[in-house]
């Protein structure tokens, strides 16, 4: 005996309802939450940039960054500029940090000229230069931003990823891997930029040694440490120009 | 449990022991490997599973009687990725934090064989309240062998239990370390979760010979 259920008509209108039903859902829900969504990612991004710079409320062990309340104000107060460079052209853009920088490196990569955003931030009488930059890890996106000085030492970095494996990958977030990076030199001796490497077998686990160009990295994380390295080569380098610039202003 | 009839217990303790979805169904198996290097995300991950697993029968379940038999399959898919997807949304609008720590478990949840497996066996052909308690259950099931799987690759791999550095700091040498002990670091690797659950597999069927097949 056919069921009613098991007709080919009703399994066609039963598949276009479920469809138009689940779309509208589905629709509704991410018009209706964007507006949230979009001002928790502009708060994040406030937040990382103070993170990179220093002002975290960081405990012994766990990285915190400042609550979502206060971040627009203490951005106001601590970032002092934000820049766009465009080849040789540096404007003021106060929206800066909202540029994306994966569209920027596709812009790049099509040839065109590229808008790379800087942060400057002042506090307790010193310069941070804050950039951001982007590359892939294992699974997926993984980005960062980097605090340097006017020598390109790095300062502060705040690390996170899309999607790497917890407990592997994912633990480029942890304080434990993110403070290796803190008085790293980007250039070597002779001023050259070099980069920082996240290195297996450095033998410096408690990296003492901060012009080596190297931290050490996470065991289990290959792919995703080299993708750290790489968006450190590539993306950072590109700012070496400007910070060169600002020393003989 | 005066809660609930006998028959409706055995929803709940089944799983957990003799019908557990990963030891005896084998199911689920892909995110057991993928996630339980640490604890914490073992417990995330079980804790989310749990939900979608409960929300999502109750919703198989009310439809049991208009979901056309032929098309079962993709419904099913669509209950478990349009409910999986809107709880992110609200998650990332609402508790930005917590969605960005169960970011990398939303595709795994979709993709778990237990919540299909789960929809097919068992809503598709009882009563919601009935179909809730069975997610419960099974989710339940399906949490105990992550957290104990993700207890021992944790302490074992990184020294460590939900962050905490159980047994000295291995870079500056102190409580176990001090002794020459060692991280073992293929412990952090997906293969060693495999063991571990084959371990957790042999010991359940040693103590219960009728689980054996032949």
């Amino acid at each position: 005996m056919e069921n009613r259920t098991d007709k080919n008509s009703y399994t066609i209108l039963f598949a276009i309802g479920m469809v138009l039903v689940v779309g509208a859902l589905l629709a509704f829900a991410a018009s209706s939450l964007k507006p949230n969504i979009d001002e928790n990612k502009r708060l994040e991004k406030q937040q990382n940039i103070l993170y990179a710079m220093g002002v975290n409320e960081n405990d012994d062990s766990s990285a915190n960054f400042v609550s979502t309340t206060d971040a627009p104000e203490l951005f106001k107060k601590y970032i002092t500029k934000q820049l766009v460079i465009e080849g040789d052209k540096v404007t003021e853009d106060p929206e800066a940090y909202l540029i994306d920088v994966k569209k920027e490196q596709a812009k790049a990569k099509a040839g065109l000229e590229r808008k790379l955003p800087l942060f400057v931030g002042e506090k307790d009488g010193k310069t941070f230069y804050i950039v951001p930059i982007y590359g892939k890890g294992l699974w997926d996106a993984i980005w960062a931003y980097v605090s340097i000085d006017e020598n390109m030492v790095v300062q502060g970095a705040y690390f996170d990823h899309k999607g790497e494996t917890p407990g592997l990958g994912a633990n480029i977030k942890q304080r434990f891997f993110m403070d290796d990076f803190i008085g790293e030199h980007l250039l070597n001796e002779s001023g050259v930029f070099k980069g920082i490497d996240v290195a297996k077998g450095n033998a410096d686990p408690k990296n003492e040694n901060k012009t080596d160009n190297e931290v050490d990295a996470i065991a289990g994380a290959t792919i995703t440490g080299n993708g750290v390295t790489a968006m450190i080569k590539a993306d950072l380098k590109l700012y070496k120009p400007y910070i060169d610039n600002l020393k003989t202003n | 449990m005066g809660l609930l009839s006998k028959k409706d217990a055995k929803l709940i303790t089944d799983p957990l022991a003799d019908n557990n979805p990963i030891t005896i169904q084998v199911l689920g198996i892909c995110s057991a490997l993928a996630i339980t290097a640490e604890l914490k995300a073992s417990i995330v991950m079980a804790l989310s599973v749990m939900a979608v697993l409960a929300i999502g029968n109750v919703v198989i379940s009310l439809m049991r009687n208009i979901i056309p038999s032929k098309i079962r399959i993709i419904v099913q898919l669509v209950v478990v990725a349009a409910l999986v997807i809107i709880v992110d949304q609200v998650l990332k609008a609402f508790a930005y934090e917590l969605s960005k720590t169960l970011s990398v478990f939303v595709g795994l949840i979709i993709t778990n064989c237990i919540i299909m497996g789960r929809f097919e066996a068992f809503a598709l052909g009882n009563k919601p309240w009935r179909s809730f308690l069975d997610g419960i259950g099974n989710a339940a099931g399906y949490g105990l062998i992550l957290i104990i799987v993700g207890f021992f690759r944790e302490l074992l791999g990184s020294g460590t239990l939900l962050g905490f550095k159980v047994l000295g700091d291995p870079i500056e040498k102190t409580g176990l370390y001090a002794i020459g002990y060692e991280n073992n670091g293929f412990m952090l690797l997906s293969p060693m979760a495999l063991i571990v659950v084959g371990i957790i597999i042999w010991v359940q069927r040693s103590r219960n010979q009728a689980l054996i097949e032949d």
